[in-house]
């Protein structure tokens, strides 16, 4: 069988020496992750080696020996490396030895109980130690069942070097017994900026705590009485504060994180709230400077003039012969009038705010430093408190025209002489008097003769809410998308993109007869979209809630819609 | 050592295999189609332009022509970096596993790894491709639940299409190789 030799890159120019790493039996593979230098003492290697394993949990062993002679090959060494073998007994005991600068080196395996003493195929893959070790294999995600684990044979390599960091912690400046060369052991790397980080995080950890419990004890006590409660479930300002709540608590929560998963999510969740609040106060800075907030805040009341007078215009066609139709004249003045003295209460209402809203827009506006979502969700309730009338319209309209459709299918089933069973929920035949005959059939008539009418005022009306709900949507999503995107996730696989492998690439170095296959295992990263769709973090919403079929059953029908759907929401 | 022969794509135009023994458990075979030629950029690049200059003409907006040039260089970017492809490759290291690249005509290369404890066979297909019946490789990857089982179809050459001869080659090649690992010593089975 073909025996395939893990080798660092590192390793290469190293003096000669044992090599030392794990022999997985399985796959016919050895990982070579450093070499121990002459002179040692065998029984104390034996030592080091049962400590590192007792630590790392990797079954690290003595593999096989190195030679690297940079002058002519010297033939006792030769035998000398071979003894090494009846020492550290290890099957097999593979030896490996460079010439020179020569780019060819010499692999042979030495089988003392082998059945079949035959030449076996040695293949020898270079890789990049640092890399590997920092490096995060993700698997497929359609193999994420319990069979992966053994059909995935690098991961085993990967999680080898991964886990044996501590043997990388000594370097050469270290007074043991023990010489290695692995990575790291011309000095171990460390960065002042990260490890800064690192003591501060701990009272920052522990402030934000403090603020989040003293938040939960107050805020949630009062927020419990009725109309705050019901403003705050309504308020789609007060979800994003309280998703944006949630993350800092994940954030400054004490524990480390157990696995790779969560600490993206930490990460990922941290870059975000920076960038948010990093945004939110550039949007802030920009608002305020020439007083553009006070120059918002005086052409609000026009534009809020100016729908309700296109509103105006609009019933006053609606009242005439809109589009030609001939409407039922009583009861288009009655429903033209009952809306024109709506929109006449709104206007007044809103001339009364008219001195504080400039007051109102410019403290509200200081919370846009909270974060761009927080001020676009702001931005989506203003629209949504600007365009009541026309969610009342709606309302209106689209009770009435229900009640109609109503009367009109129960009717049509008495002049056929059928009835609804509630107890049975089903039709039934039943018979009538002559004289509930008559009075259904003519309010069946009635009703028939005015739902032209109604079905326009509930069309026209509709339309102007799926208007201002498109709108609302978009504003959504763009939040949603801000909420939900890897920053960090994306960062890194732009500018370490070894930390993120979705696998391993082979390239197949200059070959010589005689001597072992050389290979170089690079690793091949994830790509944008794959990154995207395993670290992306979990939003409060999720669209559309009906299908179109039944979107479109519910408006024929005159049904109100709430077309987007939130994770808190009861199901009706 | 490495010998080249050409061969007819399934539309008719001329591409080349190429096969390389690195060792006697590692073979590459790569397919290269044929390049970008001058003649059908400049006609793209021409039709693009005329047609921008009879909308300038027609509108009197020098942003149109700006417009036509931009959508050019765009567009050339784009079909050299995601669309074109010149070359394809499989390298097959017995007991390792089959390595399937495909390199863009900007340089990039896109590259999978499939480890051999997943490969179950390699086959060849038949397969309907709008109006003709094309017959192409694929590498059946293993159930990890069923052994009989198939979990997924991996197509190769997909944008060469090489014809039945060629593909008949690639496959006496990468059988050739993967017979060995059926008649490798039961060292693992012991276990």
């Amino acid at each position: 069988m073909v025996l395939k030799v893990f080798f660092p890159s590192c390793c290469s120019s190293a003096d000669s020496g044992i090599l030392i790493g794990r022999w997985i039996s399985e796959q016919n593979s050895a990982v070579i992750l450093a070499v121990v230098h002459f002179p040692f003492i065998p029984v104390q290697v034996k030592q080091y080696l049962g400590e590192v394993q007792r630590v790392t949990k990797v079954s690290v062993s003595v593999l096989g020996s190195w030679s690297n002679s940079k002058q002519e090959k010297e033939e006792s060494l030769s035998e000398f490396l071979e003894d090494l073998g009846t020492i550290f007994c290890h099957e097999p005991w593979i030896q490996i030895s460079k010439e020179g600068d020569s780019k060819f080196w010499s692999c042979s395996v030495l089988q003392k109980h082998s059945k079949n003493p035959q030449e076996e195929e040695i293949i020898l893959v270079y890789y990049d130690q640092r890399k590997v070790m920092l490096s995060h294999l993700h698997p497929p995600l359609d193999t994420a069942g319990p069979g992966a684990e053994d059909a995935s044979k690098l991961s085993a390599i990967f999680d080898t070097v991964a886990r044996s960091q501590v043997l990388f912690m000594t370097d050469r400046y270290d007074e043991g017994p023990i010489k290695l060369t692995h990575w790291q052991s011309d000095g171990v790397e460390a960065s002042i900026i990260v490890e800064l980080l690192k003591q501060a995080s701990v009272p920052a950890c522990m402030l934000l705590t403090l603020l989040l419990s003293l938040h939960s004890h107050v805020f949630c006590r009062v927020l419990k009485f009725w109309p705050l409660s019901f403003l705050w479930s309504k308020l789609s300002t007060c979800e994003q504060l309280g998703h944006r709540l949630q993350h800092l608590q994940v954030i400054s929560s004490n524990k480390k994180a157990q696995n790779q998963n969560q600490l993206m999510r930490k990460a990922n969740i941290f870059v975000s709230l920076l960038i948010d609040v990093a945004l939110g106060i550039l949007l802030m800075s920009w608002l305020y400077r020439k007083n553009r907030i006070g120059h918002l805040a005086d052409t609000l009341i026009p534009v809020a003039d100016h729908v309700a007078e296109e509103l105006q215009d609009l019933l006053q066609w609606l009242m005439g012969a809109p589009a030609g139709l001939k409407m039922n004249r009583a009861l288009d003045q009655v429903l033209g009038r009952f809306f024109l003295y709506h929109i006449h209460l709104w206007i007044s209402y809103i001339h009364l705010l008219s001195p504080f809203i400039e007051m109102i827009l410019w403290y509200v506006g200081l919370s846009a430093c909270l974060g761009l979502t927080v001020a676009l969700c702001i931005l989506s309730d203003i629209i949504a408190l600007l365009t009541f009338h026309i969610y009342c319209f709606y309302v209106y309209g689209a009770r009435l025209y229900c009640l109609k459709i109503y009367g009109l299918s129960s009717l049509w089933r008495l002049f056929r002489g059928k009835k609804w069973n509630v107890l049975r929920q089903r039709v039934d035949s039943c018979s009538y008097d002559l004289d509930q005959l008559f009075i259904g059939t003519l309010l069946f008539t009635i009703l028939l003769f005015l739902l032209p009418t109604t079905a326009l005022y509930y069309l026209v009306f509709t339309l102007l809410r799926l208007l201002v709900v498109i709108v609302q949507g978009l504003i959504h999503l763009l939040v949603d998308l801000i909420d939900s995107l890897p920053l960090y996730s994306l960062i890194l696989r732009l500018c370490r993109s070894y930390r993120l492998a979705a696998g391993v690439k082979f390239r197949v170095l200059e070959q010589q007869d005689g001597k072992p296959l050389r290979l170089l295992m690079q690793i091949n990263p994830l790509s944008y979209g794959g990154v995207v769709q395993t670290y992306r973090l979990p939003t409060y919403s999720c669209y559309p809630r009906d299908s179109w079929a039944s979107l479109c059953k519910k408006l024929f029908l005159g049904e109100l819609i709430y077309p987007w759907k939130h994770k808190g929401d009861k199901q009706n | 050592m490495a010998e080249e022969r050409r061969f007819l794509s399934a539309s008719g135009v001329p591409i080349a295999l190429r096969r390389r023994q690195h060792s006697a458990s590692c073979r590459e075979l790569a397919v290269r189609g044929p390049r970008l030629q001058l003649r059908s950029l400049s006609a793209a690049t021409s039709a693009v332009w005329l047609a921008a200059y009879g909308l300038f003409a027609l509108c009197e907006n020098s942003l149109v022509l700006s417009a036509a040039i931009f959508i050019t260089l765009i567009g050339l970017i784009i079909y050299l970096h995601f669309v074109k492809i010149d070359q394809e490759s499989l390298l097959v290291i017995g007991s390792l596993g089959i390595q399937v690249t495909s390199a863009y005509a900007s340089g990039k290369e896109s590259t999978t790894f499939i480890e051999m404890g997943q490969v179950k066979d390699v086959v060849i297909n038949e397969a309907i491709h709008m109006q003709k019946v094309i017959y192409y490789l694929c590498i059946l990857l293993q159930d990890p639940e069923d052994p009989q089982g198939v979990s997924e179809v991996v197509p190769l050459f997909q944008s060469s299409k090489p014809r039945l001869d060629c593909l008949i080659e690639v496959y006496k090649s990468c059988q050739e190789i993967l017979e060995q690992r059926k008649t490798a010593p039961q060292s693992s089975e012991i276990k």
